[in-house]
């Protein structure tokens, strides 16, 4: 059996499909029967997903314009 | 715009190009090569927002972060003609990108923290204090499970907790912070980031683990502070 400080260590592991299967099964099995680690596993996806939600940060005009006059003197 | 390489842009490769989906590596350093501006712009337009954010944990500040997309941009022009595509463009790119941020780095004296110095290998993420001891019927177990999050309604929460994610993110020790960056915020796969930093498939694999443990950790402090 896997304990809930073993089974936090093996999440993102877990969530990169990167466990062996029977270390994949113990932890499947864990899952099923601890809500503590359930919730542990949602909130690391809320993370990860939370992350991939942050507002871009883009270049400023002003670069983009001297990238792109840069561009057609390299051009020419 | 060079007629040769079939001349202005169809409506179809301007919605592709509109959702980030560029053509084969090949077809872009072609028309690189050959001097198509639109290509360098759509370039420039889909990945300069990544390349800030990767740029930023190396660099002190937002304009020298954009010093260094700018930099390399411009290294990317001198470099083409010599890319051999051994990796893929954006792979290329971006190690360039990090050369250049880290010579930036070390000339703005930001001190990025020395390998073996930082929390980035070994120990738990979670505090051992959250689990029972060895003398427990369920050792190892949950002391008390964690606090269910409240979800995020309105607006003015939504910034709160975006702003709680960034701060985490920016008191990340280096690796770690670089890695949840490109994966986690930009979305990059793993391979790629491994290709971009030459690093291993498992130690980028720990860098991650403990970067969003420790962003999950801050998220949680957030909410109970909310709950109380």
């Amino acid at each position: 059996m896997l304990n809930c400080d073993e089974f936090v260590e093996l999440v993102t592991e877990y969530l990169e499909g990167g466990l062996d299967p029977d270390t994949e099964r113990r932890f499947v099995a864990h899952l099923a029967e601890c809500d503590g680690c359930d919730r542990y596993l949602n909130q690391m996806r809320a993370t990860r997903d939370a992350l991939g939600e942050l507002p871009a940060e883009s270049l400023g005009s002003e670069a983009r314009d001297r990238l792109l006059t840069a561009f057609r003197e390299w051009r020419s | 715009m060079c007629p040769a390489l079939g001349g202005e842009m169809s409506a179809v490769d301007r919605d592709a190009w509109a959702g980030r989906i560029l053509p084969p590596d090949d077809v872009v350093v072609g028309r690189l090569r050959h001097g198509d501006e639109a290509t360098f712009a759509a370039l420039v337009d889909s990945w300069s927002r990544g390349m800030l954010r990767a740029a930023r944990t190396y660099v002190a500040s937002p304009e020298s972060a954009e010093d260094v997309v700018q930099d390399t941009w411009l290294a990317v022009l001198r470099g083409i003609g010599r890319f051999e595509g051994r990796s893929s463009l954006r792979t290329w790119v971006y190690r360039i990108l990090v050369n250049i941020a880290k010579t930036r780095g070390v000339k703005d004296s930001r001190t990025i923290p020395v390998e073996g110095l930082t929390s980035d290998d070994g120990g738990p993420t979670v505090d051992p204090a959250r689990f029972r001891g060895p003398d427990d019927p369920y050792p190892g177990h949950w002391k008390e499970f964690p606090q269910v999050w409240p979800s995020v309604e309105t607006e003015f929460e939504r910034r709160d907790v975006r702003s709680h994610i960034e701060a985490a993110v920016s008191g990340l020790p280096h690796r770690q912070r670089v890695v949840i960056t490109l994966r986690d915020i930009e979305g990059y796969s793993s391979e790629e980031v491994c290709g971009i930093l030459e690093i291993s498939a498992v130690n980028q694999r720990v860098l991650l683990h403990r970067a969003r443990a420790a962003v999950r950790g801050r998220l949680e402090e957030y909410f109970s502070a909310q709950l109380r």
